[in-house]
C-alpha cells in the first residue's frame, strides 16, 4: 500500500516538475526580482545600488504621474465598455444564426487577427494619416477642418484599442450565448415580460460568465498597453506601459521602471485576486 | 423579436466592416504609386519588388520561424504535462501550479518582458535567440495548458480504467488511448502558441539582442523609419498567407466533420 502511494507521488512529480519548474524559474523568480528591484535606490546613471528605499514609489505620487495612472485606468475602462457594447449584440446575433453562417462569421472575426498585431495598428496609421483617404473624405464632407489631426490623440488610442481587442470580447460572449437556450426568451415574453426585461433579466445573467471573461480579456491587456499609445497616441495619451518602456530604455532608470511595473501588476492582480477569492468564498458558503 | 435581431444584425455588419475596412484600404494602397494614397496615381508592383529584395525581411522571418516552431513544440509538451498534472492530481501543489498559470495569463506583456530582462541580466545570460525562446515558451505554456485542460475536462477517464482492466500497460495507455483522444486539444494549443510567438512584439522587444531581431521587431523599425508603402505590401502578403492557411486547415478539418 505504501509502495503504491510512493509510486503515485513519483508519477505526480514527474509530470509536475517540468511545467511548474519552468514557470517557477522563468516567471515567478523574474517577477520577484522585478519587485525587489523596485525597492532599490538608483544611482544618477540609473544603476541599481545597495540598500533599500521607498523613494521610487514616493516619486510615483507626483501630479504628472497620478495623471498618467488615471488616464491608464479610464482609457482601459472606456475601451472595455465600447468593446462590450459592440460584442454583446454581435455575440447574440451570431448565436442565433444557422450553423453554417455562424462558422463563416466566426472565421471572418478570427482571421484578420491572425495577421500581425503591429500591422493592424499600422493600417490605422495609414487611414488616419493627414494625407490619407479618411481625412480627405471628412474634409470634403465638412465634418472636420483641414487642421484637424486625427492621429496622435487619446481618442485614436481608444479607437485602435477597440479595433485590436474587440474579437477577444466577442468570442467569449458568443461562446456563452451559443449555450443559451433562446426559447427561454420567448417563454418570458409569453409570460408578459417586455423585450428589454427578458433580455436584461434572462439573457444577460445567463451569459454573465462570458461577459466577465470578455471584460478581463479586454481590460487586462489595455491596462498594460504600450504599443498602441506609442504608435498612434500623442504626448497627452501616454499610459503606464509607456512610462515603463521610457524608464527602462531611454532614462535607463531600472529601479523606477521596476516600481512602475510593480504598480501595474498590483492594479491588475489585486482586482483579479479579489474576484477569484470572493468566488471561492461564496462557493464555500454554499457548501 | 424581429426588431432586436435587426439591431444586432446591423451591429454585427458594422463590426465586420470595421474589421475589414483597414485591410481593404491597405491592399489597394499596396498597388498605389503614391506613398500615402490620397489619390490613385497608377498601378505599381514597385513596393512588392522592394519588399522581396530586402534581405532583412527574410532573415528576420527565419528568426521568427525558428523561435515560433521551437517554442511551439516545447510549450506543447510542457503545457500538456501541466494540464494533465492539474487535472489528474488534486494535491496542494497543483493548486499552486494552477494559480501560477492563471497569474501568468493575467500579467501584461510589458511586465513579463521587463522582469525577464532583469532576470536575464541578473544571471548573465546573453540576450539573443535563446532568451527570446525562453520568454516565448514561458508565455505559451499557460495558453497550451488552458486549451488542453478544456479538452481533459470532457475526457472520460473510465476508458483508461477499462484499458487497465484489460491489461494495457502505462506506455500503451498513453500512446494508444490518451494521446490520440486529447491530441486535438494539444494541436489547437500548439497552433495558438505558434501564432502568439510569431505575433509577439512587446516581450521580444525587451529580451532581444543584437542580430536576433524577429519579424515583428523589424516591422516596428520599418513603421518608425521605413516606407509605409512597403509595409502595405508586407501586410497584404501576411493577409494572403493567413487566409491560405485558414482555408487549407478548414479543408483538412471539413471531411472529418462529415464523417
Amino acid at each position: 500500500m505504501k509502495g503504491m502511494h510512493n509510486k503515485k507521488n513519483l508519477g505526480e512529480w514527474l509530470v509536475t516538475i517540468p511545467p511548474l519548474g519552468w514557470l517557477f524559474i522563468f516567471f515567478m523568480i523574474p517577477t520577484i526580482i522585478a519587485i525587489t528591484i523596485a525597492f532599490r535606490p538608483s544611482s544618477p546613471y540609473g544603476d541599481i545600488e545597495a540598500g533599500w528605499t521607498l523613494e521610487n514609489f514616493i516619486m510615483l505620487f507626483s501630479p504628472t504621474y497620478i495623471t498618467i495612472i488615471w488616464r491608464t485606468i479610464w482609457i482601459s475602462f472606456i475601451s472595455t465598455i465600447i468593446c462590450l457594447f459592440f460584442a454583446l449584440p454581435t455575440g447574440y446575433y451570431m448565436a442565433r444564426l444557422s450553423q453554417k453562417w455562424r462558422q463563416i462569421i466566426l472565421l471572418l472575426i478570427i482571421v484578420p487577427f491572425w495577421t500581425n498585431f503591429l500591422i493592424r495598428i499600422f493600417a490605422w496609421k495609414i487611414i488616419l494619416n493627414p494625407e490619407g483617404i479618411l481625412q480627405y473624405i471628412l474634409i470634403s464632407l465638412g465634418i472636420i477642418s483641414k487642421n484637424t489631426m486625427m492621429l496622435y490623440r487619446t481618442e485614436t488610442v481608444i479607437l485602435v484599442t477597440v479595433y485590436t481587442y474587440l474579437p477577444f470580447a466577442i468570442l467569449p460572449i458568443f461562446a456563452a450565448a451559443e449555450k443559451f437556450n433562446f426559447k427561454l426568451l420567448e417563454a418570458a415574453q409569453d409570460l408578459g415580460a417586455s423585450r428589454w426585461e427578458s433580455f436584461s433579466r434572462i439573457f444577460l445573467p445567463n451569459i454573465s460568465k462570458g461577459l466577465k471573461v470578455a471584460t478581463f480579456m479586454v481590460m487586462i491587456p489595455c491596462l498594460g498597453s504600450y504599443i498602441i499609445p506609442d504608435l498612434v497616441g500623442g504626448t497627452n495619451s501616454e499610459m503606464i506601459g509607456n512610462l515603463i518602456a521610457t524608464q527602462a530604455f531611454i532614462a535607463r532608470n531600472i529601479p523606477m521602471a521596476a516600481a512602475w511595473a510593480t504598480v501595474l501588476m498590483a492594479m491588475i492582480l489585486f482586482p483579479m485576486g479579489l474576484v477569484i477569492s470572493t468566488k471561492l468564498l461564496s462557493r464555500k458558503m454554499a457548501e | 423579436m424581429k426588431c432586436r435581431n435587426g439591431f444586432s444584425k446591423y451591429i454585427t455588419i458594422a463590426v465586420l466592416i470595421f474589421f475589414y475596412l483597414p485591410m481593404v484600404i491597405m491592399t489597394i494602397n499596396s498597388f498605389n504609386n503614391s506613398r500615402y494614397g490620397v489619390e490613385w496615381s497608377g498601378f505599381t508592383l514597385a513596393w512588392y519588388k522592394q519588399l522581396i529584395t530586402d534581405p532583412k525581411i527574410l532573415y528576420t522571418l527565419m528568426n521568427s520561424l525558428i523561435i515560433g516552431i521551437s517554442a511551439m513544440v516545447t510549450s506543447m509538451v510542457i503545457g500538456t504535462l501541466a494540464a494533465f498534472a492539474i487535472h489528474h492530481y488534486k494535491s496542494r501543489i497543483q493548486i499552486f501550479h494552477q494559480a501560477l498559470i492563471f497569474t501568468q495569463l493575467g500579467v501584461p506583456d510589458i511586465l513579463m518582458g521587463m522582469s525577464l530582462l532583469l532576470f536575464f541580466i541578473a544571471i548573465h545570460l546573453r540576450l539573443g535567440l535563446i532568451t527570446i525562446y525562453i520568454a516565448h515558451v514561458t508565455f505559451c505554456i499557460s495558453y497550451v495548458s488552458m486549451v488542453v485542460l478544456g479538452r481533459l475536462q470532457n475526457f472520460d477517464f473510465k476508458i483508461i480504467e477499462a484499458a487497465k482492466d484489460l491489461g494495457a500497460d502505462w506506455y500503451v495507455i498513453t500512446r494508444r488511448i490518451f494521446l490520440p483522444l486529447i491530441s486535438p486539444g494539444i494541436i489547437a494549443g500548439g497552433l495558438l502558441a505558434f501564432t502568439l510567438s510569431i505575433d509577439d512584439f512587446v516581450i521580444t522587444f525587451f529580451v532581444t539582442g543584437p542580430g536576433s531581431s524577429t519579424l515583428p521587431i523589424y516591422i516596428y523599425s520599418m513603421m518608425k523609419h521605413g516606407s509605409p508603402a512597403v509595409l502595405n505590401a508586407l501586410s497584404v502578403l501576411f493577409l494572403v498567407v493567413t487566409f491560405t492557411l485558414v482555408y487549407c486547415s478548414q479543408r483538412l478539418i471539413a471531411p472529418k466533420k462529415t464523417r
